[in-house]
C-alpha cells in the first residue's frame, strides 16, 4: 500500500518534470541573460548567483541590478521588486485553496519556488489530481528543475559574459512560453475579454514608474473578466 | 549595501509568494475575490505578453516593421493550435531569426 502510494507520487512528480522540460528553453536563456547583465553592470558572479538563490525572480533580479549599479535608494529598490513580483500574491491567492492541509514548511517552499511557469503548470495539473501529497508531488516535479536550472544558468551568464550575442533575441522565447501557457485559460468569452483587457492596459501604461503598468494591465484583465462573467450571468467557480 | 538590498529583496519577494499560500488553511476568501482570481492567469500573462512584443527600448512600436509583432502572430497561431510550448517557441524564434536575416537587421 505505502509501496503503491509512494510510486504514484513518483508518477505525479515526473509528470510536473515532463510538463517543465520545454520550458527551461526559455527560462535558462533568461536566466543566462541574468547573469550577463550581472557582469555588464559590475556585480561578480557570486553576486549574480546570490541574487538568484535569495530573490529567485528574473526580471526583478535584473531592474534590481541596475538600480543598485545606478545608486538608488533601498526604498526605491523595494518599492520597485515589490511592484513587479506583486503579481506573485496574486498567484499565490488564486493557487492557495491547492495547498491545504500540506504543513507550514511544504508551504514555505512552495512560496519559495512559486513562478509564473510553476503556477500556471501547477494550476493546470493540480485540477485533475486530488489530494495534497499528489498535489505537492506534482508541484515540485514542475518547480524544483525550474529551481535548479535558473541557478545553475545565472552562475552560467555570469562566466560566460559578454559572449552570449545580445543580437540572437532570446529574451523573446519568454514572452512565447507564455503564449503557450494562457491558452488553456482562454476558455470562454470572459476570459478573452480578461487576456485583451490586460494586454492593452499594460502596454498603454507601459511608462508608468515601477513596473506599474503591469499591475494595472493585470488589475484591468481581471475587472473586464469579472464585468463579463457578470453580464453571462456565471456562477462562481471552486475552489 | 548591495548585499543588504539582495536579503530585502529576497524577504519581500518571499513574503509575496508565500502570503495566501501559508495562510490557505486559516483563511477562506470571499466569493468575489474567488470569482476575480478565476481570471489571473489570463490576465497576467497578457500584461507580460503584450508589453514584451509591442515594447522596445521604452517606446510603442505597432508598425509591420516590428520582427517581433510578426515573429508574435506566428507563434500565437502555433499556440492556439497546439497549446505546446516547444512548438511556439520554435515558430515564434524561428520567424524572428528569419526575419532578422531576411530584413539584415
Amino acid at each position: 500500500m505505502a509501496d503503491n502510494q509512494g510510486s504514484s507520487l513518483g508518477r505525479d512528480f515526473a509528470a510536473g518534470a515532463q510538463a517543465v522540460l520545454p520550458l527551461l528553453l526559455s527560462v535558462l536563456p533568461f536566466a543566462l541573460i541574468t547573469g550577463v547583465v550581472a557582469v555588464q553592470l559590475g556585480f561578480s558572479a557570486g553576486v549574480a548567483s546570490a541574487f538568484s538563490l535569495v530573490v529567485f525572480a528574473g526580471a526583478s533580479q535584473i531592474v534590481a541590478m541596475q538600480l543598485i549599479h545606478d545608486g538608488a535608494p533601498l526604498a526605491i529598490i523595494l518599492l520597485t521588486v515589490a511592484f513587479i513580483n506583486l503579481r506573485f500574491t496574486m498567484y499565490s491567492a488564486s493557487i492557495a485553496p491547492y495547498f491545504r492541509g500540506a504543513s507550514a514548511g511544504w508551504k514555505a517552499l512552495a512560496g519559495y519556488l512559486l513562478t509564473d511557469q510553476a503556477y500556471v503548470l501547477g494550476l493546470y495539473g493540480f485540477a485533475e489530481r486530488d489530494g495534497i501529497g499528489r498535489r505537492l508531488a506534482f508541484y515540485l516535479g514542475v518547480a524544483l528543475p525550474l529551481w535548479f536550472g535558473w541557478q545553475v544558468a545565472t552562475v552560467l551568464g555570469a562566466t560566460l559574459g559578454a559572449r552570449l550575442p545580445a543580437a540572437w533575441g532570446l529574451d523573446f522565447a519568454i514572452p512565447l512560453t507564455f503564449m503557450a501557457l494562457v491558452m488553456p485559460a482562454l476558455r470562454d468569452a470572459p476570459s478573452w475579454a480578461a487576456a485583451a483587457t490586460g494586454g492593452a492596459v499594460a502596454v498603454a501604461a507601459h511608462d508608468l514608474p515601477w513596473n506599474l503598468g503591469l499591475i494595472a494591465g493585470a488589475l484591468a484583465g481581471i475587472a473586464a473578466g469579472m464585468a463579463g462573467a457578470r453580464i453571462r450571468g456565471d456562477e462562481p467557480e471552486a475552489p | 549595501m548591495t548585499g543588504i538590498t539582495i536579503a530585502a529583496a529576497g524577504v519581500l519577494t518571499f513574503l509575496l509568494r508565500w502570503s495566501f499560500i501559508g495562510a490557505s488553511d486559516r483563511l477562506a476568501l470571499p466569493a468575489a475575490v474567488r470569482r476575480a482570481l478565476r481570471f489571473v492567469p489570463a490576465a497576467v500573462l497578457s500584461a507580460l505578453i503584450w508589453p514584451a512584443v509591442l515594447v522596445s527600448d521604452g517606446s510603442l512600436h505597432l508598425a509591420p516593421d516590428n520582427l517581433r509583432l510578426i515573429a508574435a502572430v506566428v507563434a500565437a497561431v502555433v499556440a492556439w493550435r497546439t497549446r505546446n510550448v516547444l512548438y511556439t517557441i520554435v515558430a515564434g524564434m524561428g520567424t524572428l531569426w528569419a526575419l532578422t536575416a531576411g530584413f539584415g537587421l
